[in-house]
């Protein structure tokens, strides 16, 4: 059951989840998260009381996993960045109400219609709330097909820990690629009863609501959600060191451009220039701390992204101007090559090494 | 001395803050006693709409989960999916259904979801102040449409009954009327139907109650009443629009005869 399995990347969300829990998946086809969608309809109804459903928009399929999910069930859908959008009502009421579901986007080019390529461009949208409101969802970012599946199950629990939606933000490359993958045994689901919207019995009515007319009372339910926020921020960071430790150089990057950055650190080890990578694995809480603590002795960090610079922001927060900035990205859905990546830093650094501004 | 009228069980004892003469109010006391009679009060979970409507929670003595605007049926989906021993119901406005959420209703319908919908027409957006509605009657003046409706400007009223009858995911479709002790008593047995085809996992079920909002028809409570009889009707028949398992059984006493 345990053994190492060549998966897709989309497939490996969805095996994963299911052996999370999920027992409840709604969806609504859209490149480049497809195989997600049909893993699902094939896989989630194997197992006793799995429902999916392939609902009319994504509006609707959020609305579904929020009724499920509030009436206790582990429940997830996913999309690509345009599906996205119309998903950020749902988001936005289930963190109001404090409903657990996870939310996987496979990004894709924007803005708009966009193209069906792999970018970031999504990060702001899922770091900053994404919908209207004081709100935030714990967002993951893997890398490889093995972290997606640890990170599926993990955001399951996270859902549950904090009673809040979790997305999980990956692009159309690896929502494709296939790696082989170990997946872990998940932990015993541990969510109260009292939580699950599910007939009041012989019993007081339970209500789950979003509108609190009243200001101060929803000013108190907006401090009890920041309240919650913080500890998230003070517990949940997460990261990757690679290479780091005698860097001249620290790049900054996730998901996919993670990878290039990998590959380009490699070939510029062997060219004898030290550049190592500090990654992101919440991309919310960002790992502020984690990131700031490197700049005692990286001087220079450049931020390379998919897209035209939205990490950097929080890069920068992190950083509170304790090392230079620079920033490499490319938008559109194109997926910069390692050399492309490595001769940006060679230039602006190496050659230079003088301060380097965005683009 | 037999006491022949209170306070439902599962309704709570609260003062609604309905206006005087709302249908909304009689819609809910309707929905406990029907309630209270299936003795189902335990295992029924209400979906409230963003309408005036919004807080039915408040007076409805049973779970409830409010939805966005419009997206009742599809929270009724998740959740009947997962608990489908329980009785799911949404309970929505004109707007909400036949407006933001038509394309939510449309397909919780076309599926044959095993849920209810409670279908409040008032003609008009209640809570947001009397704007137009899908359900606007043709002339009908609105904050939205100052001159009376028309063809050429907001297009014809949509009929919900209708339309969802002519999908052959519904099950039970029938339009009602809270503007007469006779209708109001026709509406508490077509809830009463809709829950119990619910109960025995017949498919979709769609209750459409002709409700009088006095204060948005800047009329009063008894003009509203009138006016439910003289114009609404006209645009929305009243009467079972579809009751496929009564047809069914119908066919089999005919097949025994
Ligand atoms: C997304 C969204 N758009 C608009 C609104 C504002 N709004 C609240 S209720 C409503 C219309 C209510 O009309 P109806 O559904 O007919 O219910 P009624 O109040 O008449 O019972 C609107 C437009 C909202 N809450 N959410
Ligand atoms: S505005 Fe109309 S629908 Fe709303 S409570 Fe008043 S009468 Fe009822
Ligand atoms: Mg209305």
């Amino acid at each position: 059951m345990n053994d190492k399995q060549l998966m897709a990347g989309n497939h490996v969300i969805g095996e994963a989840a299911i052996r999370a829990g999920c027992r409840f998946y709604a969806g609504y086809p859209i490149t480049p998260q497809n195989e997600l969608c049909e893993y699902m309809s094939e896989h989630i109804r194997e197992v006793k009381g799995g429902v999916f459903i392939q609902s009319e928009s994504e509006i609707a399929a959020v609305n579904m996993v929020a009724g499920a999910a509030a009436s206790g069930a582990r429940a997830m859908t996913s999309s690509s960045s345009p599906g996205i959008s119309l998903k950020q009502e749902g988001i936005s009421s289930m963190a109001a109400s404090e409903i657990p579901a996870l939310v996987v986007n496979i990004m894709r080019g924007g803005p708009g219609l966009g193209n069906i390529r792999p970018t970031q461009g999504d990060y702001f949208q899922a770091t900053r709330g994404g919908g209207h409101g004081d709100y935030r969802t714990i967002v993951l970012a893997p890398t490889t097909c093995q972290e997606m599946a640890d990170l599926t199950m993990d955001a399951f629990d996270l859902a549950d820990r904090y009673r809040n939606p979790v997305v999980l933000l990956a692009d159309g490359m690896m929502g494709q690629m296939m790696e082989p993958v170990v997946f872990k045994e998940p932990k015993p689901r541990n969510y109260s009863e009292a939580y699950m919207m599910r007939g009041a019995g012989s019993g007081k009515s339970q209500i789950i609501r979003g509108l609190i007319l009243d200001q101060l009372e929803l000013e108190e339910h907006n401090w009890k959600l920041a309240r919650k926020y913080n500890i998230i921020r003070q517990n949940e960071t997460r990261c990757e060191l690679f290479q780091i430790d005698d860097a001249q150089v620290g790049i900054v990057a996730y998901g996919t451009a993670a990878r290039v950055a990998k590959g380009a650190i490699k070939r510029m080890k062997g060219a004898g220039m030290n550049v190592g990578l500090f990654r992101p694995i919440t991309l919310w809480p960002f790992p502020e701390r984690e990131l700031r603590k490197l700049s005692e002795k990286i001087k220079y960090f450049l931020v390379f992204e998919m897209n035209l610079g939205q990490m950097i922001d929080d890069v920068r927060l992190a950083l509170q101007g304790f090392a230079e900035i620079g920033f490499f990205g490319r938008p559109g859905g194109v997926v910069p090559t390692p050399v492309e990546l490595a001769n940006i830093i060679d230039q602006r650094y190496f050659k230079k090494n003088g301060p380097i501004s965005r683009g | 001395m037999k006491k022949i009228f209170s306070r439902p069980k599962s309704l709570k004892d609260a003062p609604f803050h309905y206006c005087p003469g709302c249908g909304h109010s009689i819609a809910h006391r309707l929905i406990c006693e029907v309630i209270d009679e299936l003795d189902i009060r335990g295992i029924a979970i209400g979906v409230p709409p963003a309408g005036c409507a919004v807080l039915a929670y408040n007076y409805l003595d049973i779970d409830m989960i409010e939805s966005p605007h419009g997206r009742g049926p599809a929270m009724a989906t998740g959740i009947k999916r997962m608990l489908p021993d329980r009785v799911v119901f949404s309970y929505q406005g004109d707007g909400d259904l036949a407006a933001i959420g038509i394309a939510e209703s449309f397909h919780a319908a076309n599926r044959g979801e095993n849920i209810t919908v409670i279908f409040i027409n008032n003609a008009v957006y209640g809570m947001t102040g009397g704007q137009l509605a899908p359900t606007t009657t043709m002339g009908q003046r609105t904050t939205t449409s100052p001159l009376g409706r028309t063809r050429e400007l907001e297009g014809y009223p949509v009929q919900v009954c209708e339309l969802l009858s002519g999908l052959r995911g519904t099950t039970y479709i029938e339009r009602c009327a809270v503007n007469t002790p006779a209708n109001i008593m026709k509406t508490r047995r077509a809830i009463k139907k809709a829950f119990e085809y619910q109960m025995d996992n017949k498919g979709f079920t769609l209750v459409e109650i002709l409700s009088p909002c006095p204060t948005n028809w800047k009329m009063s409570s008894v003009e509203a009443c009138k006016w439910i009889s003289d114009v609404m009707t006209k645009e929305f028949p009243l009467g079972v629009m579809k009751d496929i398992p009564s047809a069914q059984e119908k066919k089999a006493v005919a097949a025994h005869d």
